[in-house]
């Protein structure tokens, strides 16, 4: 698995590629909550658009950086998550705390909006 | 025709995405489709997971795979039987129980084995406290109806 950050003011974009499981999180977790505390943003999204598959391990990340966000007011989406990735998402009840879009330009539209409220 | 391989490695967590692509690339024979490959590897990847952290929590210790693929009247299956001599599992339907984490701290979701019973056609636990674990997970290809004579 590997992972990339972008900076849109702040909106911060994690695009993860690859096989997400219990032993490439730990990494993801680190570095991403690095930059989110070491940064003052108010969206983050998931760009699941280069990931082949993701356990139960990828909820953990997703429920621990919504928690992260939320602390702060801020907001998260994930986005282009491929079907069976969808599912292991909605699943686990996920679709009622985050934002799950069909690509990343609906993602950040609703981070907006959300932000603007 | 039915084929079987099996394989042993230690329980560690960078082993676990050898545990899918040994899976996978045994599957790979009965043609399924990219989805139904990618949901073969998630359940994998949940059992070997649940091997490392509650079976041996952290510690050494050995992850069996047993793969058998099958096909017979153009009805395809695939059976995996992931096993661990670990710590074993006191109360298998708590432990089944969606959300349920014994390990509430650790930013684990508590959906392993949801995950292996959404993406499985059939997901049979056998569990001794002290002896150890055996998922046994069952899946159906290109939609191909139960075969009896797999059991």
């Amino acid at each position: 698995m590997k992972f990339e950050f972008e900076k849109k003011g702040r909106l911060l974009i994690v695009k993860i590629t690859g096989e997400l499981d219990h032993h490439s999180a730990a990494s993801l977790r680190e570095e991403t909550d690095r930059e989110i505390l070491g940064g003052s943003y108010n969206g983050l999204i998931l760009d699941l658009s280069g990931l082949d598959m993701m356990d139960s391990s990828g909820i953990g990340i997703i429920m621990g950086r919504y928690r992260i966000m939320e602390a702060s007011g801020g907001h998260l989406c994930v986005c282009s998550a491929k079907p069976p990735i969808k599912k292991i998402i909605l699943l686990s009840g996920l679709g009622k705390l985050i934002g799950i879009c069909e690509d990343i330009k609906s993602a950040a539209e609703m981070l907006n909006r959300k932000d603007s409220f | 025709m039915k084929d079987t391989v099996k394989c042993e490695f230690p329980a560690k967590s960078i082993n676990e995405s050898f545990a899918r692509v040994f899976v996978a690339s045994f599957a790979s024979r009965l043609d399924p489709t990219l989805e139904e490959l990618a949901e073969i590897k998630t359940a994998v990847s949940e059992a070997v997971t649940n091997i490392i952290i509650h079976g041996y929590k952290g510690g050494n210790g050995i992850a069996y795979i047993e793969c058998e693929a099958k096909e017979t009247d153009g009805k395809k299956s695939l059976k995996v039987k992931i096993t661990d001599k670990g710590a074993g599992i006191d109360d298998i339907e708590l432990a089944r129980t969606p959300l349920y984490t014994s390990n509430p701290d650790g930013e684990r979701s508590g959906m392993g084995f949801t995950v292996m019973e959404t993406f499985m056609d059939k997901v049979e636990v056998k569990s001794l406290p002290g002896v150890g674990t055996s998922v046994i997970m069952t899946k159906y290809l290109h939609g191909g109806k139960e075969d009896e004579s797999l059991e």
